[in-house]
């Protein structure tokens, strides 16, 4: 994992070893400066020598600015290499999420990869920095503390060394157990908010019920038991404090016993005296900065290994190594293809599919839910490759195609689209993005949107927001249709992407479909019997399997199951409704 | 924090400053709600921080004493006796001991009250939320309501149990130092307050600095957060359109903003440390060497002891200063998402004038009601008439007028105009008409999720108004277009509709809505966990949950809001025939998309633009010619055509 991570480190190798180095000077000058303080009082001070003081005075305000120096530097160096770190970590998750294949992607769910360039990246970020500027410094800090304290008086410094081990045992034993407390207690907070979120989006469903009531005390219920979790955690760090100040001042009670003796016997002076004390402070204070940078380091071990997931993702699809780079026509074959989402699935999604279409056929495909219907035009453009037999386009195996060429000639309206943020032209011109005005205004035409685009305030410039929230389903669906009319493709496949569209409009778009494009290959995912009912074959699905293929007519007349849907349509449990007026 | 579940990687805390109108009267009202059941436990708080931070500033008094009045002597004496000695460190071990106990209390205690607050507060936040009216949700994000249960409770929790002793610690340090510092020398006190002021303005210098950075960095977090959102989302439509190269140029662009405004920021964050501890050491040697000519020309009558005395609380004293700006811009951010929270416990909850009230009744055979203890699934309305001071009983119908009802979801613009409608107990009504055209609107009126701005809405001859809102709500089923269901059981959400339901009536109700045999199949039955809505369940199957929810609810009345989404045709069939044993015997309001309900429907309203323009049966409606004709024909001959 570290290696996976370390290997984006890059050109913020230098920063990385800088900052540490400077930190640790200015440890080192920080440590120099009790010793010229107890030389103060010693050899100034006490005897009277004001030219000492001015001396290592002097000599303190040049430590103090070296110290300054190489704090500030180290601060630079260490912001600039744990943003950089951060940059460089984000860079390549995105350039290999780039690489995903769509399993990969259904693998990790968009939210999961949002966290991991988000949350997680700026957890490492933080726990980077901490690393650099304080993994060397406090242990430094603690090292040169307790060897200055042994330098000036070994006898007395051993206090220290029996102090640091006991702190660091309870430390130890208290961090251990909260770690464990706490881990249960933010799951369980998670779950809470869950079910406020769960309540915000179902306050219809609370208030038809009247169940106000019962939610309220639901909640008080997981709120108390939250309630008592975290004080049994907190209760522990609780201790923290406490201990630290028991340690310092049996340090400080201890020292002064001690020192008081050693002075009078004159194997100590009072200076020695007063810098011991001051690395007393100094040394337990990096002893808790240890265990707080421990704790850092094990919150943010969850961030780094999601981080490194999304790193060792390898993409399941990837381009031949000759690849063809022309599609000759839009012809389809299928020719005996299994498919399953994963390799160790028990069951296939799709078994023994032999299909055949020539090119500028239109296709409709019908099936329940799960028949496998997107499964199966997926294949087409390889966003999933096959487990058995082969998919040909043109003629060719689709494996043997460059993905881009492949891609471009074959559209896929899917099923869950998605506009982006910018103008409906920006929108469109990710089917072509060279497409003129013109050519834009006609693929709409086409699609229908362009009555609707023309009404809205600003026309083919109106700016679509994130998510397209400011048209509606219909609107997006035809304007995505028109997204992949501009590709000018050699097939073509809308995946029930006319179902929020009304029936009129729907009919329109498939007269203009075959007026406009007949020569492009036309494949129609759709639950309404109309949208398929003037195809040139349809295709119906059953739990993975073709169940039937034929012209409509055909079809009523052998296939049960399309004898089924048309009769419960058309008589009467069809769609009777009027999409919004634009 | 590392917790905390992710809605959303833009906190709201982070991006703006926070900007409050009256940061002290929030943070005495925060105090107040604190007190309220705390008000012993930080009496004691402050007590103890007192005693801890006293323990600690004798302490470094002790020092002096140690020096001058025991070690001088001693090593001076021919004979030393250290018995005095060992006697002054017992009674200072003491005071320590006091002091380490005080600090324990403090913190245990603090946890108590931290989280008994908090917890306090997401009652106090889920109780109100509960009670709002339904127009609240409308009008603020869920994003933003569920922030402040996350990102606002987490920073409070920060600011009561950590930075609201710390700064009062450091200032009582800051003050007991201070008074220590003075009585040991009045003119290194002075020394040492010119430092303190070159250190403020050095750090106000650097943090003005900063600030601009830090807001270019949250610009940028934003915008890339943002960007990394809209993207990832759309990864699949990117992949299709082979669009992968602009992505990753655009977003390579907004990182490198943010690689650049972060370092910047983050370059100033850490510098500030340093500067003040240097700072901190210069003003030691400052007072070192003032002190030093001090003691030597015996002017001021500071001893040696004195000396190392006052530069140990010159150390001291520089530390609880950085500590306390820090506290400050904390506790600022804290107040913002206090001011959040407390907006939210001030909002006006729905409110609820209704007394009449839903009963258990028996119907005798004269047709006189009388009031019931017991379940016997006969209803009636206790209505109590204040002017006779008599109550009347009238047996629960389904009964529903609408008299000439105005409504707007706001005063200045009226979405439903002079509506006017009447359904029988059994009748079916349905709604028909494009989006937007106010068929929901019409139904969430009737349970009163909304008030309407003029006429009236009678329910049984009763003015809703009048009614209890949760015995009106009660009496009304409601299958909505988005189902919602809980986190829990298959069995605890079909329960929902009527809590104290047996395993009986749950499957019976399971059976009615068709959802008996898809749940039987299911992992572990009627006890099979949902979680996130149901997710793993199939839209389908949803609503068959969603309508054995309402029929265990067995009401008079129904609201059913047929899906338009493509269930496959199947589920379908299941979900209609569930939703006709339903309707069956009660009366019905459906806002309707299949053809077979509109037509075995009592009544059609026709609606646009706010107003029923038809209303009819379907035979008289198709005679008429009119807008529904246009709707129902049109299709046929759409579907003919093929």
């Amino acid at each position: 994992m570290l290696k996976t991570l370390g290997a984006h480190i890059k050109e913020f190798k230098r920063d990385s070893i800088l900052t540490p180095i400077f930190m640790i000077l200015e440890v080192l000058f920080e440590t120099i400066i009790p010793l010229l303080m107890a030389s103060i009082i010693d050899d100034g001070v006490k005897k009277g020598d004001m030219k000492h003081i001015y001396i290592v005075g002097g000599c303190m305000v040049v430590t103090a600015v070296f110290g300054l120096v190489c704090g500030v530097l180290g601060g630079k160096f260490g912001a600039s290499a744990s943003a950089g770190f951060a940059r460089n970590l984000r860079k390549a998750m995105y350039d290999n999420i780039q690489t995903f294949s769509f399993s990969n992607i259904d693998k990790f769910s968009t939210s999961g990869l949002v966290t991991r360039l988000t949350t997680d990246v700026t957890n490492i970020q933080n726990a980077y920095q901490m690393i650099l500027r304080m993994c060397m410094r406090a242990p430094a800090s603690l090292i040169c503390a307790m060897a200055m304290a042994f330098y000036v008086n070994a006898h007395v410094a051993s206090v220290y060394l029996i102090a640091v081990c006991f702190l660091a045992v309870i430390l130890f034993f208290i961090i251990r157990k909260t770690m464990k407390y706490f881990n249960q207690v933010f799951k369980k907070y998670d779950k809470l908010n869950e079910s406020v979120q769960e309540n915000v989006s179902a306050i219809r469903v609370v208030k038809a019920y009247a169940r106000e009531d019962y939610e309220k005390e639901k909640f008080s219920k997981a709120s108390a038991n939250i309630y008592k979790m975290f004080v049994k955690a907190e209760s522990l760090i609780a201790l923290n404090n406490p201990v630290m100040q028991f340690t310092v001042y049996g340090c400080i009670l201890l020292i002064s016993w001690l020192g008081a003796n050693m002075i009078v016997t004159s194997s100590m002076t009072t200076g020695d005296l007063t810098s011991l004390l001051a690395y007393c402070m100094n040394i337990l204070m990096s002893l808790m900065m240890v265990s707080m940078i421990f704790v850092m380091i094990t919150l943010s071990i969850a961030s780094a290994e999601r981080i490194v997931e999304v790193l060792n993702e390898k993409p399941d699809i990837t381009n031949p190594e000759n690849p063809v780079m022309e599609v000759p026509n839009g012809a389809i074959v299928f020719d005996h293809v299994d498919f399953r989402y994963k390799k160790d699935a028990p069951d296939l999604v799709l078994k023994d599919i032999n299909v055949s279409i020539r090119s500028g056929e239109t296709i409709g495909v019908i099936g329940g839910t799960g028949s496998a219907k997107s499964s199966l035009v997926n294949l087409i453009s390889r966003l999933y490759d096959v487990d058995g037999g082969s998919v040909k386009v043109g003629g060719k195996d689709v494996r043997d195609y460059d993905m881009e060429v492949l891609r471009n000639e074959v559209a896929v309206v899917l099923q869950q689209n998605v506009l982006f943020s910018g103008t409906i032209l920006e929108n469109l011109r990710w089917g072509d993005p060279t497409a003129s005005r013109e050519e834009c205004i006609r693929a709409c035409r086409l699609a229908c949107a362009d009555e609707f685009i023309q009404k809205m305030p600003e026309g083919y410039d109106t700016y679509i927001e994130q998510g397209g929230t400011n048209v509606s389903g219909g609107q997006k669906q035809r304007i995505c249709i028109a997204r992949a009319l501009l590709k000018k493709p050699k097939i073509l496949i809308l995946d029930d992407s006319t179902s929020a569209v009304d029936t009129a409009t729907d009919a329109k778009i498939r007269k203009a479909f075959i007026e406009e494009i007949p020569g492009t290959t036309k494949i129609i995912i759709a639950q309404r019997i109309s949208s398929i009912a003037d195809c040139d074959r349809v295709i119906v699905m059953e739990d993975g399997q073709i169940n039937g293929i034929g012209t409509p007519q055909e079809l009523f007349a052998n296939n049960e199951i399309y004898r089924e849907v048309y009769e419960s349509q058309m008589s009467g449990s069809g769609d009777f409704d009027e999409e919004g007026k634009e | 924090m590392a917790h905390g579940p992710m809605k959303g990687p833009h906190g709201r805390n982070m991006g703006k400053k926070p900007k409050i109108e009256h940061p002290g009267k929030l943070f005495f009202r925060l105090l107040k709600y604190v007190l309220q059941k705390y008000t012993v436990s930080c009496i004691v708080v402050v007590i103890c921080i007192f005693a801890s931070v006293l323990a600690n500033v004798q302490g470094t008094m002790f020092i002096q004493t140690l020096i001058d009045d025991y070690i001088e002597p001693l090593t001076k004496a021919a004979n030393p006796d250290f018995g005095p000695l060992a006697a002054r460190l017992c009674q200072v071990a003491g005071i320590y001991l006091v002091g380490v106990l005080a600090s324990y209390a403090q913190s245990r205690i603090m946890v108590n009250v931290t989280q008994g607050t908090l917890r306090k507060l997401r009652d106090d936040m889920f109780h109100k939320m509960e009670s709002l009216p339904i127009k609240y949700f409308d009008t603020h994000s869920h994003g933003d309501i569920m922030s402040m249960y996350t990102n606002d409770i987490d920073t409070l929790r920060q600011m009561i149990s950590q930075s609201i002793p710390q700064v009062l610690n450091s200032a009582i340090t800051i003050v007991s130092v201070f008074t220590c510092m003075v009585m040991l020398s009045v003119p290194l006190t002075v020394v040492t307050l010119c430092m303190v002021g070159v250190t403020t303005i050095v750090t106000k210098k650097v943090a003005g600095l900063s600030s601009s950075y830090f807001v270019a960095q949250q610009k940028d977090i934003g915008e890339l957060n943002g960007y990394i959102e809209e993207m990832i989302s759309g990864q699949k439509v990117v992949k299709v359109f082979c669009h992968e190269e602009e992505s990753r140029q655009q977003f390579e662009e907004k990182n490198n903003h943010l690689f650049e405004s972060a370092e910047n920021a983050n370059t100033f964050a850490n510098i500030l440390g340093p500067i003040n501890a240097q700072i901190g050491n210069i003003s030691y040697v400052i007072c070192a060497i003032v002190g030093g000519i001090l003691t030597l020309q015996h002017m001021t009558g500071l001893t040696i002891g004195g000396l190392v005395s006052f530069l140990t609380f010159n150390k001291s004293f520089n530390m609880p200063i950085s500590q306390v700006s820090q506290q400050l811009n904390a506790i600022v951010m804290a107040l913002a998402g206090a001011d959040r929270i407390f907006r939210l416990l001030d909002e006006e909850p729905e409110t609820d004038e209704g007394y009449v009230e839903l009963v258990n009744a028996i119907e005798h055979e004269d047709g006189k009601i009388e009031e019931s203890q017991k379940r016997t699934g006969v209803w009636a309305w206790k209505h109590y008439h204040k002017d006779t001071d008599t109550t009347t009983y009238r047996k629960l119908q389904g009964n529903v007028v609408f008299d000439h009802v105005d409504f707007g979801y706001n005063d200045n613009k009226i979405v439903l105009h002079d509506v006017e409608m009447y359904a029988k107990s059994g009748q079916k009504i349905a709604f028909v008409g494009a989006t937007g055209a106010g068929k929901t609107t019409i139904t969430n009126l009737i349970n009163r999720f909304y008030d309407i701005q003029d006429g009236k809405i009678r329910y049984d001859d009763i003015n809703v108004n009048k009614i209890k809102k949760k015995d009106l709500r009660q009496s009304l089923g409601i299958v909505l277009q988005d189902t919602h269901l809980f986190t829990g059981t298959v069995e605890e959400n079909i329960r929902y509709g009527k809590l104290d339901a047996t395993h009986e009536e749950v499957v019976a109700a399971a059976k009615l809505a068709n959802a008996h045999s898809f749940i039987k199949r299911l992992p572990d039955g009627y006890d099979t966990m949902l979680t996130g809505d149901g997710a793993g369940l199939s839209q389908g199957q949803r609503q068959l949950l969603a309508i054995a929810r309402a029929a265990i609810a067995n009401p008079p009345a129904l609201i059913l809001d047929e899906a338009t989404s493509s269930i496959d045709t199947r589920t379908e069939k299941l979900v209609q025939q569930g939703m006709d044993r339903l309707m069956k015997g009660r009366t019905t309001f459906v806002i309707a998309h299949r053809l077979s309900t509109v037509r075995n429907s009592d009544c059609i309203m026709v609606l646009e633009d706010g107003r029923i323009i038809e209303r009819g049966t379907h035979d008289e409606l198709i005679e008429k010619q009119g807008k529904y004709y246009q709707l129902y024909t049109g299709k046929v001959s759409n579907d003919l055509a093929g």
